[in-house]
């Protein structure tokens, strides 16, 4: 079966035949579907059952089944000149619960992959602090730790979006974010061993790749609840997410969380580096823009069904899921429209509710079989509600690229087809 | 009632253990953990490279514009085109003014940089594009007095300086306010919205699909490209190179790689695709328009062997 080049093609097959059983449902009474004869893959033996598997450590590293092999990040080459400077999504359709698995967190970088000998890294406190600092690796596994679930999402997500419906599917519209346990010291611990000056209310943090990445961010974000992280989800860092440290800004855009953490320089005045002038301000229509919105909006997406993964078994149960997410809190409640946004039901939540951190919902209903536009509306614990495009528009026109957390909308067809529209 | 009460408080007690699981902090020590070295201002030197719009950080140096120019054409154009028009994708760095307010506004230093120290902070620190930090601070100076010439800025016997770097003022420095989404939208979009009825049918009124912009998905290709993987793998290995070189050789590379690319997919780009470059005669690569130069050497009957070659 490994090397059945129809794998998803029988696999489909397969699951068309739940579509008998849906049909069913549809008219009413509950009848199961029957069979037309014996399914060989119970009643021939098969060679899983018969001959012996591979052994411990024929995977010392463990990878996903084979059969997975198309859950990968993937790229849109037409967006960026050079993938080296680029981006690659997380495909949130192939996703379930909270976490997602560290081979799967989207990429983003400005000058290609780092790649830092540990024993080698070290981390500079500079500036306006009462004694400058050099850490190793050693020195900061010595501090306390922390673990925090976390989203980070790029201030760029769903940016193809704001002039109308461009990709068809969510790990391109939506999968520049990702959600994972972190393992660091609190930034604060690392300021107050290097004294902090009185006049000091800025910190800039570096990094050591080739585009030595610079944000400025206040000292009392960095203070609060900022890590400089070294695990996620259990094992040092990805190469491509920082390793050997990268800095988590819980709730901020992503951009500010600098990978290859080598220096954070603390001062009175931010620096208007690159990243937060030319880049990650955001244009409003009458030609000026803001800048330093640091918070990423509450947010949600329909995981499925949508482009990439359409309804695939026809008519009856279904289950609609997605995720939400908020820079502000927590999510108490997500709603769904099955109407393009004319009438909505209250998602079930499932799973941890985790401030700055995403959250799972799940709708189940039978499906007719009728055409559906889906939407989800997150609400979070401050109290704000998810706007529609046309809502967010209205304030900052199509040009800002960066925060849209907007209403999208899968259009789902007669067979089940999903498709990224707008509707009016 | 009380039953009630009481497994709303439990409910409540819930909740917040699983607050108190997440938010139990790392403890602070009075005087610290003693952990780390001082830095010392040899290392903080070598470092602290940035630059702040106050001029803060700014090394003593200076470059006029037609030096920046020449520097200009030697470590940017490739990428950025002769007069920050760009090539391909590459950022465009000049021009766009008064395009901000348009349907496709172009964001240059220019047209929408705040402040010049951005420029320099940025030049200095990551360009030329894979070879970061590897101008001279009066390079830097030089390419951006030619940066301002092109955007009209200066003048072109303008020479940039340490001393004169804070007259220079862009054109968008107020085209910028604080984020007040806090003021403007967060009143706005905290109302109980509506949950029935909250509009007439709907129609879509734009498609993806018709865009077709979306990167093909296609399960049966990747299945395709592992067979062809698995098939290179299981070849008898040839006497090949020594991979210690290889592997050294790979480490270089990536310098050339901004501008060449190689391997599988590889396509002309700034420069020409390196696939099967050994032994074929120079500058014969379809579709890439050489230089005279390199042309002309290959007519002349240049081939790229191992020999150190005299155009590169």
């Amino acid at each position: 079966m490994a090397d059945d080049p129809n794998f998803s093609s029988s696999r489909r097959k397969f699951l068309g035949g739940a579509a008998v059983a849906g049909g069913a449902l549809a008219s009413g009474k509950l009848v199961h579907a029957q069979a037309a004869g014996p399914d060989p893959l119970i009643t021939e033996l098969q060679p899983w059952q018969q001959y012996l598997g591979p052994g411990v450590d024929a995977a010392p590293y463990g990878m996903p089944s084979p059969f997975e092999a198309h859950v990968v990040r993937r790229n849109v080459p037409w967006l960026t000149a050079d993938a080296v400077s680029s981006v690659n999504f997380t495909p949130l359709h192939e996703l379930e619960g909270i976490i997602t698995p560290n081979g799967l967190c989207f990429e983003r970088h400005h000058g290609g992959v780092a790649e830092i000998d540990p024993g080698m890294h070290r981390l500079m406190i500079n500036g306006l602090v009462d004694n400058p600092l050099v850490f190793t690796m050693e020195d900061l596994l010595r501090f306390p730790r922390e673990n925090r679930t976390y989203f980070l999402e790029c201030a760029a997500n769903t940016g193809m979006e704001w002039r109308g419906a461009q990709l068809n599917g969510c790990q391109f519209t939506h999968g520049m974010i990702h959600n994972v346990v972190y393992t660091g010291v609190p930034l604060r611990l690392l300021l107050e061993e290097a004294g902090l000056r009185t006049n000091a209310a800025w910190v800039l943090p570096e990094g050591a790749d080739a585009a030595a990445m610079t944000r400025s961010v206040p000292l009392e974000k960095a203070m609060d609840d900022c890590l400089v992280a070294f695990a996620m989800n259990g094992e040092r860092l990805r190469p491509e997410q920082g390793y050997p440290i990268r800095l988590v800004v819980p709730g901020w855009e992503g951009n500010m969380w600098v990978k290859w953490l080598r220096r954070i320089e603390v001062g009175d005045e931010p620096w208007h580096h690159r990243e937060e002038t030319s880049k990650y301000t955001d244009l409003l229509e009458d030609g000026q823009a803001r800048r330093f919105t640091w918070e990423m909006d509450a947010k949600s997406v329909i995981t499925n069904p949508s482009p990439q993964a359409p309804i695939t078994h026809g008519p009856g149960p279904t289950v609609i899921t997605g995720v939400a997410w908020s820079g502000r809190g927590t999510i108490p409640r997500v709603d769904v429209s099955l109407d393009g946004g004319a009438n909505w039901v209250q998602a079930r939540m499932s799973g941890p509710s985790l401030d700055k951190s995403m959250h799972r919902f799940y709708y189940e209903f039978d499906w007719d079989g009728r055409p559906l536009l889906l939407q989800s509306r997150a609400h979070d614990s401050t109290g704000y509600v998810q706007p529609t495009k046309d809502q967010l528009r209205e304030i900052r026109g199509e040009n800002s690229i960066y925060h849209n957390n907007s209403i999208q909308t899968w259009a789902i067809d007669e067979t089940g087809q999903a498709e990224n529209v707008e509707v009016g | 009632m009380k039953k009630i009460l009481l497994s709303a408080s439990a409910l409540v007690m819930g909740f917040s253990l699983v607050a108190l699981a997440q938010e139990n902090p790392a403890p602070s020590r009075d005087g610290g953990y003693g952990l780390g070295r001082t830095a010392l201002p040899e290392e903080i030197a070598a470092w602290d490279i940035d630059i702040r719009p106050d001029g803060a950080g700014l090394p003593v140096g200076e470059g006029d514009v037609w030096t920046g120019e020449e520097a200009y054409v030697d470590y940017c154009s490739a990428c950025h085109g002769d007069f920050g028009e760009a090539v391909g994708r590459w950022p465009v760095l000049s021009g766009g003014f008064g395009s901000l307010d348009g349907e496709d506004p172009v964001k240059t230093m220019g047209s929408y940089w705040p402040y010049l120290s951005t420029a320099w902070d940025y030049i200095h620190r990551a360009m030329p594009y894979g070879a970061a930090q590897s101008l001279e601070d009066d390079e830097v100076y030089a390419i951006l007095a030619y940066l301002l010439y092109l955007n009209e800025v200066v003048e072109d016997d303008f020479v940039l300086s340490n001393e004169n770097f804070a007259e220079i003022a862009l054109r968008n420095e107020d085209g910028f306010f604080l984020d007040n989404r806090a003021e403007v939208e967060l009143p706005l979009f905290s109302q109980e919205p509506c949950m029935t009825d909250c509009s007439d049918p709907v129609e879509i009124t734009m498609r993806a699909a018709v865009l077709d912009v979306t990167p093909e998905t296609e399960g049966e290709e990747v299945a395709a490209e592992e067979a062809a993987v698995v098939e290179e793998e299981a070849m008898p290995e040839a006497a090949g190179p020594d991979p210690e070189l290889v592997a050294a050789g790979e480490a270089v590379y990536r310098r050339c790689s901004t501008c060449h690319q190689i391997g599988e997919g590889a396509v002309n780009r700034t420069g020409p695709l390196l696939n099967g470059i050994y032994m074929a005669t120079a500058g014969t690569r379809e579709g890439f328009r050489y230089s005279p130069a390199m042309s002309g050497a290959g007519e002349d009957g240049l081939i790229w062997d191992v020999k150190p070659s005299p155009l590169i």
